[in-house]
């Protein structure tokens, strides 16, 4: 409650005149509201809650859109609770202030899933605080008790007396009024927004072609740059010769910045034009011999030894060491890169007593504190704009902010505004992957075939230690970004080991949709489907005998097992494979029917998708989520692969880094297990599900296990 | 030397080099930031127009081939594609990120004047040009059939 009322109304009208209005008012218009004439025309009574005398309610979002939906699920959450008219709703995305925290994470950020839950309890205050005023404004104006009143539809109303009031006819006098110490939220049973289908209310901006992401943001004197970078991560420029970038007609400006050399044009295509002709000798670093295939063995020999231990609980290694039967596999799979749509770009103008960006970021804070010391002025001069994210998928939250950090480097070097713009080969060999991760697990069956031990060995770098982040992410000196996922096995087995190597350093990662899910859940539910063959048993028995302690993973297993018909037969040359997970609080799970086509290759003819992540908003977007997440993971299981050779990375653009596309999209179906547990998230849990299940599929076909990814031709060949 | 387009059915006089691709003329020379920068080199479909009533890359289209012709934008699609076309995609609630769905649209179109009852192989066959990273292509496959459905509705009445 005190984040919605340490905001006094003047404070909050600041903010909002600084950041014009959010992107789309400030970059045309810009015109502030002012001072106490404001006052009177907006009901303002918390940061996120604006009402205006046309009785348009409009939420603040302080989660950045990147296509996950907090532009409608928030309002959802504000309107519900305020009983308002849904066709009177907008959405305008937060400036960045200390106000539009994280409510966990102590800063104004979108990541880990959390858009929902961690606001789920300060928007329904900020809602049901304003419906409070709302309604004393109204009882004092025709002097009745405050309980005698209802709202119904942006509208409060005396039913006794006939008398009836819209919200923007109470603007004025609620904005009079303190706001309450405390509220009560509703009831969630009489809930009439939350709960049901909504659409998005972005999409008509999104159809039309007046959506503005950071790559469209357009100023008077506008300059576009693009950098180039060194070919090796960790190169240096050496020398550079811009003689020839510099006859290029159109081109401007060529800058040495922090991380390369800016060509800065008139627009994009002399930009680039400019840096082709651009003449750089590099100082290539200690990276300047990277070979996947060498890092292989390197990881290899790592995993050789053991590890911090993450988990450890009975005697994992001793178990094994007696045991009968004992299956043990290696697997190793590659780094990733998030290849958002649209590439990264930034938007900055330095003077010499401001700074501005505008940018998709998912880490205001970061950004703003890394615009303000980079262009040397102070933080109340620096402001920084979000835009819509062209897709996130965690390549927007960046610790070092190098995005904003080039683009304040060139407009400080330049003194003009200047965007910025990243060509998909620099965004595919930019850097900042999933890790590359290596596993060897080993599991021992007793004599009923369940699991006796289980011990995992994972080696991979760390995106966290060495960041701001690391204290709060590093446990007994383990990246909990390293084995979440397989530290926490979900299954009863007594005897439990799991073990991180930290890889070197030296190529930029990052966390990616899903984070180490992506890989752990990978080994987790390809294994445990391996100990499950070894035992003759069903694979959803198998899982459904482990997870006694695990109630929603069981339910959701369950589930998912009845909505896939998992017991009926297929036709001939298809397969299903399964698998179940929990991240982020939410529990998801998907069954994959998948066949080989001579031709082909892989097709994937069904996906049965299914997910618990407790209380919902808006169904829609969790189906939405799942169904994304669902491309997102066979993406990587079919394609998904960052290579090295001679230190430079091997793929630049969607031709050797493909997408799946329309002609491989198979049917999803997407089921939600509704329940009253705690809220978990939906961006990412419906990623890490996906690889294992098609993976599990194959093997029925081929009785060939996959152990790296992406899934090559000679996966495909019966064993 | 200045070029004379034809831009959503407007003349612009734009002084650019003719080898600069269509795509940057249209977004930063004419300000219509709709169609999309993707890949740079047709493999992403985000940057898609029409060129005389055909889809096209803009993003490898010199500028230099558009003169002469109709060039139309997500901003200037007609009515009678662009109405069922942008409803569908609301009822199905298509985008998440929403960046290539102006190149999806754009796409789509063409299908939708081409034929009037796509089927789900002459949907693969045009859209798969386009790539969605958010995974929407099942919500694309529906909204296409439904715009099918309202434009052979509305043709009816």
């Amino acid at each position: 409650m005190n984040e919605i009322l340490n905001l006094s109304r003047r404070r909050f009208l600041k903010n909002s005149a600084l950041a014009g209005g959010g992107l789309i008012l400030g970059l045309r218009i810009g015109k502030p509201l002012e001072g106490a004439d404001a006052a009177a025309k907006v009901f303002a009574p918390n940061a996120f809650v604006r009402i205006g005398l046309d009785d348009i309610l409009t939420v603040v979002v302080n989660h950045t859109e990147m296509g996950q939906g907090p532009f409608t699920s928030a309002p959802m959450v504000v309107a519900e609770e305020l009983d308002a008219d849904w066709s009177k709703v907008r959405y305008e995305p937060a400036p960045v202030a200390p106000e539009y925290n994280h409510s966990v994470y102590g800063m104004q950020m979108t990541g880990g899933s959390t858009s929902t839950w961690t606001e789920w309890e300060r928007l329904r205050k900020a809602g049901a605080a304003a419906r409070a005023m709302l309604v004393d404004a109204a009882a004092a104006a025709w002097k009745v008790e405050r309980k005698t009143i209802e709202v119904e539809n942006s509208v409060v109303l005396h039913k006794a007396s006939a008398r009836a009031l819209r919200f923007g006819e109470l603007v004025e006098a609620a904005s009079k009024l303190t706001p309450p110490r405390d509220v009560q939220p509703k009831d969630p049973k009489t809930f009439k927004i939350v709960g049901k289908a909504t659409k998005r209310l972005d999409t008509p901006a999104k159809t039309n072609g007046l959506a503005v992401f950071g790559i469209d943001v357009q100023l008077p004197g506008l300059l576009t740059a693009v950098i180039a970078r060194p070919p090796v991560f960790g190169g240096k420029v050496k020398s550079f010769n811009a003689d020839k970038a510099k006859a290029i007609p159109g081109v401007k400006h060529v800058v040495q910045i922090d991380r390369g050399v800016a060509v800065v044009a008139d627009g994009y295509w002399p930009a680039k034009k400019g840096r082709q002709a651009l003449e750089i000798v590099w100082d290539e670093g200690p990276l300047a011999a990277l070979d996947s295939g060498t890092q292989r063995q390197e990881y290899a020999a790592l995993a050789a030894k053991p590890g911090i231990v993450a988990t450890k609980q009975g005697d994992a290694e001793g178990t094994i060491g007696k045991s009968q039967v004992v299956l043990e596999a290696v697997y190793d799979l590659p780094y990733l890169a998030h290849a958002p749509m649209e590439p990264q770009n930034c938007v900055a103008d330095v003077k010499p007593d401001s700074c501005t960006v505008w940018t998709g970021t998912q880490f205001q804070t970061v950004d703003h504190a890394a615009a303000a010391a980079t262009a040397g002025v102070k933080p109340d001069q620096t402001k920084v704009h979000t835009t819509l994210a062209g897709g996130g998928f965690g390549r927007r939250a960046v610790p070092d902010a190098h995005m904003v950090v080039e683009a304040v480097q060139v407009s400080k070097a330049v003194k003009a505004p200047v965007k910025v713009i990243w060509s998909r080969e620099d965004d595919t060999q930019g850097g900042y992957y999933r890790p590359r991760a290596y596993h060897v697990v080993k599991a021992s069956l007793g004599a009923g075939g369940n699991p006796q031990a289980w011990h995992q060995r994972i080696v991979c770098q760390s995106f966290i230690i060495g960041t701001a982040l690391e204290k709060a992410v590093v446990k007994n000196g383990v990246d909990d970004t390293a084995v979440e996922g397989a530290h926490d096995l979900p299954y009863d087995v007594d005897n439990l080991q799991v073990e991180w190597h930290q890889a070197p350093d030296g190529v930029p990662c990052l966390w990616l949709r899903s984070v180490g899910h992506t890989h752990t859940a990978f080994v987790v539910e390809t294994f445990i489907d391996e100990l499950a063959e070894r035992a003759a048993k069903d694979p959803v028995e198998y899982r459904r005998a482990l997870l006694s302690k695990q109630p929603r993973l069981l339910r959701l297993l369950n589930t998912l097992a009845d909505k896939s018909d998992w017991k009926k037969p297929l036709p001939e040359g298809q397969a299903r494979g399964i698998a179940v997970h929990e991240s982020f609080g939410s529990f998801v799970g998907h069954v994959v029917e998948a066949s080989i086509d001579r031709h082909r290759g892989i097709v994937v003819h069904r996906v049965v998708g299914a997910i618990d992540c407790g209380p919902i908003v808006n169904p829609d977007t969790i189906k939405a989520q799942i169904e994304g997440g669902t491309v997102f993971g066979l993406t990587a299981a079919l394609y998904g692969e960052i290579t090295f050779k001679n230190g430079r990375v091997e793929q630049s653009n969607f031709h050797n880094y493909p997408m799946l596309r329309m002609n491989e999209m198979p049917v999803v179906e997407a089921h939600i297990v509704e329940g009253t547990d705690k809220m978990g998230g939906v961006g990412e849990p419906g990623v890490p599900t996906v690889a294992p299940a098609l993976a599990n599929a194959l093997f029925k076909l081929t009785g060939k296990r996959i152990r790296s990814l992406p899934i090559r031709k000679e996966d495909l060949r019966m064993a | 030397m200045a070029i004379t387009l034809q831009v959503n059915q407007k003349s612009h006089s734009v002084d650019v080099p003719p080898d600069t691709p269509l795509l940057w003329v249209v977004r930063e020379t004419l300000g219509l930031t709709g169609t999309k920068f993707g890949c740079g080199m047709a493999q992403c479909g985000a940057c898609t127009v029409h060129l005389d009533g055909e889809a096209v890359r803009s993003c490898v289209t010199p500028v230099s081939r558009a003169v002469g012709k109709q060039v139309v934008t997500i901003e200037g699609l007609g009515e009678e594609l662009a109405g069922p076309l942008q409803g569908a995609w609301i009822a199905e609630d298509v985008p998440q990120c929403g960046y290539c769905q102006s190149g999806q649209i754009m796409a789509a179109a063409v299908l939708l004047r081409e034929k009037q009852n796509p089927t789900d192989q002459d949907i693969d066959d045009c859209m798969t040009g386009n790539i969605c990273r958010c995974g929407t292509y099942q919500r694309i496959r529906k909204a296409i059939h439904r715009a099918a459905e309202e434009r052979a509705k509305g043709a009816a009445r």
